[in-house]
């Protein structure tokens, strides 16, 4: 199908998030859109699939204007979109996420989904609780429904986030085939990789105009360029000699996750870069919480500074990151200034606007949020959440746990927050964090773990290993320990 | 205690457990598809009078039990259109709401005040009731109660075996990826929390014109809806359960009953009003399977297990949330 997007518009109230954008897709291709955090690639993807009403601008689709109503009307013509925030129903099984909504002309729903799974290569246990899948898994199940509603023109936003490097190529070779068989697929991304390797085409989108557009050979400093208008550097790693052990886990067991943590035995050092490898799921999350005392081990103990981590023991001293900004780490409703006020040692009874606002400005610009002390938090964009947050810390901790800490974050974005936690390092805190990002592990890690079904499989120096041997123990093969 | 008093008791509790099923499983309906209607005990009673007096007036029961009904999923559509179309809080329409139908079926009630009036004539079973211990505790009552127990089934095949019911679990979880399916889910909340409400309202009938007769005040139905919506939250959202802490809760009631002759020396009012707490004990055991330390306790032994996670139950994850649209 060709789409064609004339001067598209949309207000939400002040912010006016995409400002006249025009861009075509030709059938069967492959188009990619770019952009850094808060471009406007969402929010022209939702028009685009009828979830969002356009403020102005018109939709052709193979030349004739069209208008929705709603996304039904859009699926009607045969587009379908996986959104960035996966809009799946977490508590209901596979097939029932898979029927709902799908006209299946008669065909049994479960036949259907086992010959289209087959037929892509992926393995979805049709009754499996959906919050039980991983990331991955759960993006290759939206697929199949969308490929089954028949879509023309498939809408991917942000697929690669959260998924391994296998998942990834799963993902890839589907989406080719589907090209070939002459659907069309718009891909939104910040990774450059992603869109290099699949897109014929790109888009870039900056402040919600287009700034530029280019086809393949796709070169990574033109597309940085029109991206930042400058290409940005990464930052320097932080060397630092390891010193001694400050965290101990000592034959650990923990429920939690896909597999849980399986008996993990492990010591982390002062100034250390520790990054934790993995499918997602595969327990670095768990071991992230036990490590930061929030969850209890069933087995075994936590030792920080040679005492049992309690839940209170080492408050201030190990601090932790969550990956789900909004769920774990922030308080939807409160404002800036409030999170700093929850911080105060001692929270005087009468708050005023004066409270704590002097940190809260601090914070903003030491980490040049985008935001005043008075933005509620849920309106910050991804990037200067995960900003806040770092802003939030306390200011020298012994142990800094992260999940995921670049996680949706553009390359510009994600080199502040490395620079932020270099400073931590530098200063001698130990830095734990997990990536699915094998790149990013490669280019901070001074220490690999890499975790496999809940165990850890491989714990190394980052300066001697290589890639290929990592994917091999994140996939659970070879190095011997793997169980 | 000999068989002959035993299945008298057991069908005692059948009989009176057969409102709040309605009540409960309504609530259940209403509150899968994420909307809380809180308005029950008032509905209930409002609905209890207003099938009173239309049975009254009319001399069928059939019309109090329509009359009931209709007044049931009238309130429950002024929760839903207030909550899901207008952006009101839920909470604070339902509660509201509670209130001024208590305060109205008192003051529309009042000249029906102890007014003998009709009510549903027993129908047992052919064949069935003759059965011996069975046939009292299940087949010799009134289409009331075969229609509770026969709603519990009925609520769990809807939801879980039909299209229509994943659509309403579906607009639970999360509306907006139901609105991205095409379904609307501002329509299927309006749609439950109708059908929730009819169910209420024949819980009213079913209380003036079948288990406590009569309208007065007290009615005897006071405080039924909140046991109702209790028993929502602690039966994990699903009609089954639900139905099993409504036989419970009646139990309960009804074992106070020989107690009391067992034990003279303790007041009356203790009986009457111990199935309350002792209900609110209850429903705390179930919530304990929630807990860390029970979770690990369980972690080790297979059947504790299993049967802590066939207790355990999450809420609809939108539940009170609606989908907002700029
Ligand atoms: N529902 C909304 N209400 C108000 N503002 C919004 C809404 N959705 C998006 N915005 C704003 O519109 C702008 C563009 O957001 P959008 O989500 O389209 O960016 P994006 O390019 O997809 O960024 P990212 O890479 O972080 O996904 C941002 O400033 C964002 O804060
Ligand atoms: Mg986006």
């Amino acid at each position: 199908m060709h789409i064609q997007l004339v001067d598209i518009h949309k207000r939400f109230g002040a912010v006016h998030a995409n400002r006249g954008i025009s861009l075509s897709v030709g059938a069967g291709t492959i188009h990619g859109v770019l952009g850094e955090n808060g471009a406007g690639k969402s929010t022209l993807m939702k028009i685009v699939a009828g979830f969002l009403p356009k403020t102005s601008g018109e939709i052709r689709l193979d030349g004739e204007a069209v208008s929705y109503r709603g996304p039904a009307d859009a699926t009607r013509r045969g587009i379908g979109m996986l959104y960035q925030d996966p809009l799946d129903f977490p508590a209901l099984t596979v097939l029932e996420n898979f029927r709902f909504g799908l006209e299946t002309a008669g065909r049994d729903p479960r036949a259907l989904l086992a010959d289209l799974a087959g037929r892509f290569g992926f393995d979805l246990p049709p009754d499996r609780v959906v919050e039980r899948l991983t990331v991955g898994e759960r993006q290759q199940l939206e697929i199949l429904r969308l490929v089954a509603r028949n879509v023309r023109t498939l809408i991917l936003d942000e697929p690669t986030t959260g998924i391994s490097a296998t998942q990834k190529d799963v993902l890839f070779a589907a989406l080719r085939r589907l090209a070939d068989e002459g659907r069309s697929v718009i891909l939104v991304s910040h990774k450059l990789e992603d869109v290099q390797v699949l897109c014929d085409r790109v888009t870039v989108l900056r402040e919600g105009r287009v700034a530029g557009e280019a086809e393949r050979p796709l070169r990574t400093n033109d597309l940085l360029g029109l991206m930042f208008g400058t290409v940005p550097h990464p930052p320097p790693r932080c060397e630092n000699p390891a010193g001694t052990p400050v965290l101990r886990l000592d034959g650990v067991s923990a429920p939690g996750g896909r597999a849980g943590l399986r008996d993990c035995t492990v010591a982390i050092r002062r100034g250390e870069v520790v990054g934790l490898a993995g499918v997602e799921g595969s327990g670095q999350g768990v071991f992230l919480r036990v490590a930061a005392g929030m969850v209890r081990p069933r087995r075994g103990r936590v030792l920080f500074e040679d005492a049992p981590l309690g839940r209170r023991a080492a408050a201030g001293r190990v601090a932790f990151l969550p990956t789900d900004r909004l769920g774990e780490g922030l308080v939807p409703g409160l404002t800036v200034r409030e999170h700093f006020v929850l911080r105060l040692p001692r929270v005087p009874f009468l708050l005023d606007r004066a409270t704590a606002g002097p940190d809260a400005r601090a914070g903003i610009d030491r980490l040049s949020i985008r935001g005043t002390p008075g933005t509620p938090v849920e309106a910050l964009s991804g990037g200067n959440q995960q900003r806040l947050l770092l802003a939030l810390l306390p200011e020298r901790p012994a142990v800094l746990l992260l999940e995921n800490p670049t996680r949706g974050l553009d390359l510009e974005s994600a080199h502040g927050v490395w620079r932020e936690l270099q400073r931590y390092c530098d200063a001698g805190t130990a830095l734990v964090f997990s990536s699915p990002e094998l790149d990013e592990i490669l280019l901070a890690a001074d220490r690999i773990l890499v975790f496999h079904n809940g165990r850890m499989v491989l714990d190394t120096p980052a300066s001697r290993t290589t890639p290929d041997e990592l994917a091999r123990a994140i996939a659970g093969l070879g190095t011997g320990a793997a169980a | 205690m000999n068989g002959m008093e035993l299945t008298t008791l057991l069908a005692a509790v059948v009989a009176g457990a057969a409102p709040v099923i309605f009540a409960a499983v309504g609530e259940t309906v209403t509150e899968r598809a994420g909307l809380i209607n809180l308005s029950l005990d008032g509905s209930i009673l409002l609905g209890a009078m207003a099938g009173f007096a239309a049975a009254l007036y009319t001399g069928s029961v059939a019309a109090g039990f329509a009359a009931a009904a209709a007044v049931g999923a009238v309130v429950a559509a002024v929760v839903a259109v207030t909550g899901v179309y207008l952006g009101q809080s839920q909470v604070a329409v339902g509660f509201v709401l509670t209130l001024t139908c208590r305060d109205l079926a008192y003051f529309l009630g009042n000249p029906l005040s102890r007014v003998p009036g009709p009510q549903v004539s027993p129908l047992p079973v052919p064949g069935l009731a003759d059965l011996p211990g069975v046939g009292e505790v299940l087949f010799r009552h009134n289409l009331v109660v075969y229609a509770s127990i026969a709603l519990v089934p009925v609520a769990w095949l809807l939801l879980y075996r039909t299209r229509w019911g994943l659509a309403v679990r579906a607009v639970g979880e999360h509306p907006a990826a139901a609105y991205a399916r095409g379904v609307d889910p501002r329509r299927v909340q309006l749609a439950c929390a109708v059908v929730g409400g009819l169910l209420v309202g024949l819980a009213g009938a079913a209380f003036s014109l079948a288990v406590k007769p009569g309208w007065g005040r007290p009615q005897g139905a006071e405080g039924m809806g909140w046991i109702a919506l209790a028993l929502v939250i602690f039966g994990g959202w699903h009609p089954a359960k639900v139905a099993v802490g409504a036989y419970l809760f009646s139990l309960l009631q009804v074992v106070g009953i020989p107690l009391q002759a067992l034990l003279p020396s303790v007041p009356t009012q203790v009986f009457q009003v111990a199935p309350f707490p002792l209900m609110i004990f209850t429903l705390w055991l179930i919530h304990l399977t929630r807990s860390e330390a029970v979770e690990r306790w369980a972690g080790d032994r297979a059947w504790a297990w299993r049967l802590v996670h066939a207790l355990r139950a999450s809420a609809p994850r939108a539940l009170g949330k609606p989908l907002s649209r700029e």
